[in-house]
């Protein structure tokens, strides 16, 4: 069953064509990374799947319900829909562990004992139980992002979207970071759509790749072939220039 | 001048305690009127966004004493009978509310819009995302201007001079005229004056220090 489908997928940004015909499908349980270089439309075609961008075109369909239809309560899909920012995007005026119980608070409606329970073992789970009650602008980046991620996991979604959670990070916090999507990842019913530079962590986690430039879908594979010979002319550069280093 | 001050005390402290009043009732109502409206002038509805552009526009861009005048000799010839310290008070609310919304409305573009994206997309409404996220790191910005919008409503309430609204500028009117002696009188309203805007000052940077 998939989790994500693209169906001729069109978004413009007034005349500027973002995401040119996008079909796309992803299983439940999939781990799909989405390379290409700046500007080629990835970030946009991770942010239509949770709705913080509409598209003009085609249906999107998420966990069942097609986000361009105007009956389709997008608060109700983004209960279910996890998303991790470049800039992490914490609550600024919440400490650690508030970050994390807010939106299951008000939105789940889950008792409090329960969510801090909840919270706690996610903050461990992320290495972070010690800071709970650090506001966000007291720690490193890299622990912002595993807060965030925490934040996102503690709404138990069934999909999750990482939009380039590395690349505002110093190297030497990268790779906690990315030791926590693989974890996330490793669920077997969790779906991950993730939007990275990384791409050694990309041929770990992922199960398929898809390489993307100017706003459309040039390359679908399995991780194997993908990464051993991808077929597409522009993806075949962009990999033998980004390997390189 | 202690003469004047004790012969009209009972004048001098009624009007202040008018003043004072008139200032508390407009300060409160100006924030919660401006609020909404500087609210209304960021939601996703565009109706509802020129609505709050409009009101804002329109009473910032009007001097006080209109406003004033407007509902202190208008509003009586044809809807309700108001006395001039409610005329003023309600010019006074109105005018300030729509300074207030620009102050507040710059306060809420300026948190990151990362800050109503994040809760969005963890299934937040826009109002929860506002209530929660969005307006507490506003409020903490715009508390300086905030501050300097409070002290204006204050000086701005002797406008009930002008309505018969008995305020502290009122009184001293009307002492001045009595006895003549408009430089110390005028003196001491200011001082009156001052006592109310003076704690406000310091302590708005108070506040400025200790959340800087």
């Amino acid at each position: 069953m998939s989790m994500i489908e693209f169906r001729d997928v069109q978004k413009y940004y007034g005349e500027f064509h973002a995401l040119k015909d996008i079909n796309l499908k992803i299983d439940k349980g999939e781990t799909v990374v989405l390379i290409g270089p700046s500007g080629s439309g990835k970030s946009t075609l991770a942010r239509t799947v949770n709705g913080l961008e509409t598209i003009q075109k085609g249906q999107l369909i998420v966990n069942g319900r097609d986000i361009a239809e105007k009956s389709t309560d997008i608060n109700r899909i983004r209960k279910d829909v996890g998303m991790v920012f470049q800039h992490f995007n914490l609550y600024a005026n919440k400490d650690v562990l508030e970050n994390v119980m807010l939106a299951p608070r008000i939105v789940l409606k889950l008792n409090e004992e329960e969510n801090k329970k909840n919270a706690m073992a996610l903050l461990d789970r992320v290495g972070l139980a010690d800071k709970a009650h650090n506001m966000p602008s007291q720690i490193s980046g890299g622990q912002k992002q595993r807060v965030a991620i925490a934040r996102s996991l503690a709404m138990k979604p069934r999909c999750m979207l990482f939009d380039e959670p590395t690349s505002a990070l110093d190297p030497e916090m990268i790779d906690d970071v990315l030791g926590v999507i693989k974890y996330v990842t490793s669920q077997s019913d969790m779906t991950s759509l993730i939007v990275t530079h990384e791409m050694g962590f990309a041929e770990e986690v992922a199960n398929r790749v898809i390489f993307m430039d100017q706003g459309q879908i040039l390359e679908d594979d399995p991780k194997d072939v993908f990464f051993d010979h991808p077929t597409n002319d522009r993806a075949r550069k962009f990999l033998s220039k980004i390997i390189k280093h | 001048m202690i003469n004047l001050l004790t012969n009209n005390w009972s004048a001098f402290i009624n009007g202040f305690g008018w003043t004072l009043l008139s200032s508390v009732l407009a300060l409160f109502f100006s924030l919660i009127i401006g609020s909404l409206f500087a609210i209304l002038e960021v939601v996703p509805n565009k109706f509802l966004r020129i609505v709050g552009n409009v009101y804002v526009e329109i009473f910032r861009n009007i001097p006080l004493l209109v406003i004033t005048m407007f509902f202190y000799l208008v509003i009586p010839l044809y809807v309700v009978k108001i006395n001039g310290f409610t005329a003023g008070t309600i010019g006074l609310t109105i005018y300030t509310s729509a300074f207030i919304a620009e102050t507040v409305r710059a306060g809420i573009n300026s948190v990151d819009v990362g800050q109503m994206e994040a809760a969005r997309s963890q299934g937040m409404n826009f109002w929860k995302a506002m209530r929660y996220i969005v307006l507490p790191q506003a409020f903490k910005l715009v508390i300086p201007p905030l501050g300097n919008q409070f002290v204006n409503l204050v000086k701005n309430s002797s406008v009930l001079a002008f309505v018969a609204g008995f305020d502290l500028m009122y009184q001293g009117n009307a002492i001045a005229s009595q006895t003549f002696d408009t430089v110390n009188t005028y003196l001491i309203v200011g001082a009156f004056y001052l006592i109310i805007t003076l704690p406000i000052s310091y302590y708005m940077r108070y506040l400025e220090k200790k959340l800087a």
